[in-house]
């Protein structure tokens, strides 16, 4: 079973593998990088693929895009197991596992409609990271405390 | 040895310890002789005022502690009066303004203002009220005036009674508090209690406390501190629940026919309806003695962190 499910996983000449994501994130994933499938890249996802690290996992290939360092954050954030490998001509000549910063600049939004990052362009969101899992981070500037869901929901 | 909080913000109650706040309490007892007169301890220094939300005591209150020690004040009560109405953002305003000033204090409708502001220039800033969440000096003041009118706050059990969901002046004192060892009551409307963050927070750091939805004088008489708030009706963001609460509770001189007899009661001001005119009469009235003692707190905080 887990063998046939791999060779559905083609391997890409340039691009990226987004790979050891919790099962059943890869669709949020996409969404969050903005990519609904009519931008033309080759795009290979595998879900609930058997893991011998995670049980199971998800894993996203990408034809011809790389990730900024913005993109890679955000993964981190909601991913923090990942691994990001960078293809070119078939060879992998980056492998990198993502991890969590304690301190999270500028990615997201604080939930609280109230909190002053939400309104001064000049002042940038910033969250202490209290646990990787379940992620839960708070808000430097007015102490509100989200967890994964509500990171979820505010990525999308 | 001499505590000092040369140059430092004071954003949060948490930036403060509890040997700074017990040095801040001496520093504001030595200063009450200057309270009624005038010292020149802070002359030739300048307070900036950044007051973005409506407020008559504590601004008055900062302007009269720097003016007792001789320092001079400027600044603005009314944002439309400003550059801010132009569209200039908070930062820049406060960039601007700590080229005038040796301190900041701000008062801001927005949680994270005064440290958005303190990031951003290199003058101290005190937080004089941000948001629902937080009010450093005032809970300063609320502690002073517990120690100075009970000699102590270890061993206490403080009652707090009204809107705890929306007082920053209830957030900041109960965390001021948990630096010493007291018992905690809440009393509130349903719709006003405590947030569950809050309840969360005490419960993580295994702090007991009551929780009611009414006062009855049997509960007050548990109490040596009574705590009370109005009702923040600036901070509901629906007007129908402003509406279903309001007038719901007032401390009234039947509470307070079994209390203790150094029973101290103390409210952050102004008061709506919900403390009894009646009570100014009783010794235990303290919240007029807390607003000077609240121009002492200041005074000692202004001259502790500009000298």
């Amino acid at each position: 079973m887990a063998i046939d499910r791999e060779l559905r996983v083609q391997k890409i000449k340039e691009g990226i593998v987004i790979d050891h994501l919790r099962a059943g994130t890869a669709l949020k994933i996409l969404e969050m990088l903005g990519i609904t499938g009519k931008e033309g890249y080759i795009i290979t996802v595998a879900m609930n693929v058997p893991s011998q690290k995670l049980g199971t996992k998800d894993i996203i290939k990408i034809e011809g895009r790389y990730l900024s360092p913005s993109e890679v954050s955000k993964i981190a954030l909601i991913a923090p197991k990942v691994t990001l490998n960078v293809i070119k001509d078939y060879q992998v000549v980056r492998k990198e596992r993502l991890i969590l910063p304690e301190e999270i600049v500028g990615i997201i939004k604080c939930s609280n409609p109230t909190c002053i990052t939400n309104h001064e362009p000049q002042v940038q969101s910033k969250f202490l990271v209290l646990s990787r899992e379940p992620l839960k981070i708070k808000c430097k500037y007015c102490e509100t405390i989200m967890n994964q869901e509500e990171v979820f929901r505010r990525l999308s | 040895m001499s505590i000092s909080l040369s140059g430092r913000d004071l954003i949060s109650i948490n930036d403060v310890t509890k040997e700074e706040m017990l040095a801040i309490f001496r520093e504001a007892t030595s200063l009450e002789p200057y309270a009624r007169s005038k010292s020149d301890v802070l002359k030739g220094k300048v307070m900036a005022l950044l007051f973005f939300e409506p407020s008559t005591r504590t601004r008055l209150s900062f302007e009269a502690a720097m003016k007792r020690l001789g320092g001079d004040v400027i600044g603005f009560e009314e944002p439309s009066m400003t550059s801010i109405a132009k569209g200039e953002s908070l930062i820049d305003t406060a960039k601007v303004i700590e080229n005038y000033a040796d301190i900041i204090v701000v008062r801001h409708p927005f949680e994270g203002a005064a440290k958005a502001i303190a990031d951003a220039v290199q003058i101290p800033v005190i937080n004089a009220g941000s948001g629902a969440l937080s009010h450093p000096t005032q809970a300063l003041v609320d502690l002073y005036t517990i120690w100075r009118e009970k000699g102590r706050i270890d061993g206490l059990t403080i009652l707090f009674f009204g809107d705890l969901k929306y007082s920053r002046a209830v957030r900041s004192l109960v965390r001021g508090l948990l630096n010493f060892n007291v018992s905690f009551i809440f009393v509130s409307p349903e719709l006003l209690k405590l947030r569950e963050e809050e309840r969360e927070f005490l419960k993580s750091m295994s702090i007991p406390f009551i929780e009611k939805s009414s006062l009855t004088s049997d509960l007050a008489r548990e109490a040596d501190v009574v705590y009370v708030t109005r009702i923040q009706r600036e901070r509901f963001t629906d007007p129908m629940e402003y509406e279903r609460v309001k007038g719901s509770y007032r401390l009234s001189m039947e509470h307070l026919q079994h209390v203790k007899n150094d029973l101290i009661i103390l409210h952050p001001l102004p008061r709506v309806n919900e403390l009894d005119w009646e009570i100014d009469k009783t010794p235990y009235a303290k919240y007029f003695k807390q607003v000077f003692y609240g121009l002492l707190v200041r005074m000692a905080l202004l001259k502790m962190m500009l000298t």
